[in-house]
């Protein structure tokens, strides 16, 4: 059991972890909490779906941004999307570069927009990562008998 | 607050579906809906989803190519809760269609944004929605619909 203790251990602090570094806020919390036996995968579903719809939001963003002439309110859409879910699961690094990309679409500002494109990648790219992580640490503790602390 | 305050042989049809609270949840984002779904399922609702404000007026017998026939007497649902921002219709046209509709205007709508605007805010409230509510939404708002999802009775 001591192997379930350590792992525990290590879960809390690498959750504690991607909360002081910004990744995640009190939301994904709200979800964890949202989580019951009636529907015992209910986070991994939510970050799921976050991740499928954000991929398809970030290609419809790279192809409007490659446009020669830009569509903004279409770029502004896609991006409105994106901060909407990526708030609703608590991705708050992802949420706060959409809102400086927003601005920039108001601006009709291309070089903005594409560099807000690159950021707003690389953070979904580390936050997709950190939840993977997180997930295969619970994954790991419940397949050694144990039950994930809250 | 009941949605349905006469009491005939349609709406005792109605109610067989249960004691539960009956939601119509409207919004275009997938994890949003996939959020207030299981917000208000933990509330003990039952929930109906719709993607979109056209979506939700059919399913509330609205839609323009709808005839009412005299069976739709009572509203399907206790709640109507959306998102302002939509494609197409916004949550405040839809607000404006059910409050025109003589069946479904006693129904509360609450409408949902990520944006706290006081004109829009103001705007839907005097359009007769009983709340907004700023997203994302957490389980201390939904409670706070507790009294508009009174049971039938």
């Amino acid at each position: 059991m001591d192997g379930v203790v350590q792992l525990q251990r290590q879960l809390l602090d690498y959750t504690t972890q991607l909360f002081q570094e910004g990744f995640l806020n009190d939301q994904f919390t709200q979800l964890q909490q949202l989580q019951d036996e009636t529907n015992p995968d209910f986070v991994v579903e939510v970050v799921s779906l976050f991740f499928e719809d954000s991929e398809r939001l970030l290609n419809e963003l790279a192809n409007t941004l490659d446009q020669q002439s830009i569509d903004f309110r279409k770029v502004d859409s896609h991006v409105h999307q994106l901060k909407g879910s990526s708030s609703s699961i608590g991705a708050q690094r992802v949420q706060n570069v959409c809102i400086a990309f927003r601005n920039f679409c108001d601006a009709q500002n291309t070089e903005g927009c594409l560099k807000c494109l690159q950021q707003v990648k690389n953070e979904y790219a580390l936050v997709k990562n950190k939840l993977e992580t997180l997930f295969q640490l619970e994954q790991q503790i419940l397949a050694a008998g144990g039950s994930i602390p809250m | 607050m009941d949605a349905a305050s006469s009491s005939s042989a349609n709406d005792m049809m109605v109610m067989d579906y249960g004691d539960e609270p009956h939601v119509l949840a409207v919004d275009d984002n997938l994890i949003d809906r996939k959020l207030i779904e299981k917000l208000l399922k933990n509330f003990s609702c039952r929930v109906t989803t719709a993607e979109n404000g056209l979506r939700a007026l059919e399913y509330l017998g609205l839609g323009d190519n709808q005839q009412t026939s005299h069976k739709a007497s009572v509203s399907k649902v206790n709640l109507i809760i959306t998102d302002y921002c939509m494609p197409g219709m916004t949550g405040y046209e839809l607000l404006k269609r059910v409050k025109q509709s003589s069946i479904l205007k006693e129904v509360p709508v609450v409408i949902m944004s990520s944006e706290n605007i006081p004109t829009r805010i103001n705007k839907c409230l005097e359009e007769g929605a009983q709340m907004f509510m700023l997203k994302p939404l957490k389980q201390s708002d939904v409670k706070k619909l507790r009294c508009y999802l009174k049971h039938r009775s």
